[in-house]
């Protein structure tokens, strides 16, 4: 594995961009009593694995792979990997091809790769909670991103008024960081069970030892995940994962409107 | 009614002229001084904002972000007191973590900041206030300029000897509510003379918001900060980058 304890920083709770802040649902679900010990936490973190998780890990992948020239292998077709990160016929892409700007031709590959990843995401985001949740979370690590890798191309993400969606970001800052999609997609599926398990600790007074337990379980489920996210992710934008949870859209759209919230989402 | 409560003259106070401003006129903006206000829970950190508020209504561009951890309830404190236009408050949530907010992970906070200078332009002072939280909170200086910790004398005489970052190093120390302080058997000498010699050469403020509403003596110490803030970094700089 290269830059071990690049991973390592990269998935810390620690690091600033904005986790501690939300509970990923968890508010909304102990709210509900849908959540309410051990045993329900491990069904909830489960679940999230197996859709959100799934969903972010895969895009987070797939935005690593756009930005690194160097990670795009042939596909099993044999078709040449870049073909399908180029723009749609007749889109923005072709158009702004024809003059200079910065990156050069494989800047604005890139920026039409993110930007297809940007649309197909929020497509899988039916809460509108969710995605403006999701923007918010981009910009809290694009700003992270921007101060740590000033270098970076982070640049080419799309210009969307909230911000850009979370995983894009992330594919970005593990690009930069010398990551590669696999470890991407191990981050994004680390964050999606942690973060939801410290809200869980704060909320309920779970024994800190029995959630980091239970962590552990999951850890070989989380693993698989992220696995499984990054194959999909050498699949076009169009066929990523769309694992979806109606209850969490549900939950998310009236966590919104709560007056008194202690947690972002 | 408050009751009557005699002046302690070994406690430094001042009673500013009303409506007579002393001061020399500001020179131009540059980006928005950033001021903190941390302090225990109900030590009165929101009322001194509605104070601030207050003085500074007419006089300078103002920006609140706050920190509450209940997320509105500090927001609408300051619209019902009406002394600040909704539109120039912004509320963060800090997932039960008031202290990561303004220390560690301060992102949200420099969001909130840049937000409030794209809806109403260009700033003169932001005001961000903490949620509750104890002794060892404290602002980054990544976030903010300045910072202000807010004692007040019901937490009890002691806290000052209690030390702590907020105590020991903030850049002004409020203790607040002095006039319970003959209700609360609080002695305000031991408060004095534990701040200085926890504080050294840095400012404390003894004062009291149901006597001075407008909180004068800190507002004159924003006015002070802000003038050296102005003649520092003349340049427009936009909100979180260095």
């Amino acid at each position: 594995m290269t830059a071990p304890t690049m991973l390592l920083l990269l998935a810390d709770g620690r690091f600033p961009a904005g986790a501690h802040a939300h509970s990923s649902g968890l508010e909304a679900a102990v709210a509900a009593g849908r959540v309410t010990d051990l045993a329900t936490l491990g069904d909830y973190l489960r679940g999230r694995l197996a859709t959100a998780g799934l969903v972010a890990a895969a895009f987070a992948a797939a935005a690593c792979r756009a930005a690194e020239p160097s990670h795009p292998r042939p596909s099993p077709s044999g078709e040449a990997d870049q073909s399908r990160l180029r723009p749609p016929p007749n889109g923005d892409g072709d158009r702004a091809r024809l003059t200079p700007s910065p990156g050069g031709d494989a800047g604005q590959v890139r920026r039409a790769a993110l930007a297809r990843l940007d649309a197909e995401l929020d497509a899988r985001t039916a809460s509108l909670a969710q995605r403006s949740v999701s923007r918010r979370q981009g910009k809290a690590l694009l700003r992270a991103g921007r101060e740590i890798w000033p270098a970076a191309s982070f640049d080419e993400l799309p210009a969307a008024p909230g911000g850009p969606h979370q995983p894009l970001v992330l594919g970005l800052v593990g690009a930069a960081a010398g990551l590669d999609p696999a470890q991407v997609a191990t981050v994004a599926a680390h964050a999606t069970v942690t973060g939801s398990a410290s809200a869980a600790v704060r909320l309920l007074g779970l024994d800190p030892y029995q959630v980091q337990a239970l962590l552990v379980r999951l850890a070989a489920a989380c693993d698989a995940t992220a696995a499984q996210a990054a194959r999909a992710a050498e699949e076009p934008p169009e066929r990523l994962p769309a694992a979806n949870a109606p209850l969490a859209d549900i939950h998310a759209e009236a966590h919104a409107t709560w007056e008194v919230r202690l947690f972002a989402s | 009614m408050r009751p009557e409560i005699e002046h302690d003259e070994s406690v430094p106070h001042t009673h500013p002229e009303p409506g007579v401003d002393p001061h020399a006129p500001l020179p131009a903006a540059a980006r928005a001084l950033r001021v903190g206000i941390g302090g225990p829970v109900g030590s009165g950190k929101t009322a001194l904002v509605a104070a601030l508020c207050r003085s500074f209504a007419d006089e300078l561009r103002l920006g609140v972000v706050t920190n509450d951890i209940y997320t509105t309830e500090d927001a609408d404190f300051l619209k019902r007191a009406g002394v600040l236009d909704p539109a120039r408050i912004r509320a963060v949530e800090t997932g039960c973590c008031p202290h990561t907010a303004i220390r560690d992970d301060i992102g949200a906070n420099l969001d909130a900041v840049d937000e409030l200078a794209e809806a109403l332009g260009p700033l003169d002072l932001v005001l961000v206030e903490s949620g509750g939280d104890n002794l060892t909170a404290t602002f980054s200086r990544g976030l903010v300029d300045r910072q202000i910790f807010v004692v007040d004398v019901a937490g009890g005489d002691k806290v000052p000897r209690k030390g702590g970052p907020g105590v020991t190093a903030a850049d002004l120390l409020v203790i607040n509510k002095t006039d319970l302080a003959p209700l609360v058997g609080a002695d305000l000498a031991v408060m004095d003379r534990d701040a200085r010699a926890r504080r050294g050469t840095l400012p404390t403020i003894f004062q009291s918001i149901t006597e001075d509403p407008r909180a004068s003596r800190v507002a004159d110490w924003i006015r002070h900060e802000l003038a050296h803030h102005r003649v520092a970094s003349p340049v427009p700089v936009p909100a979180g980058q260095p």
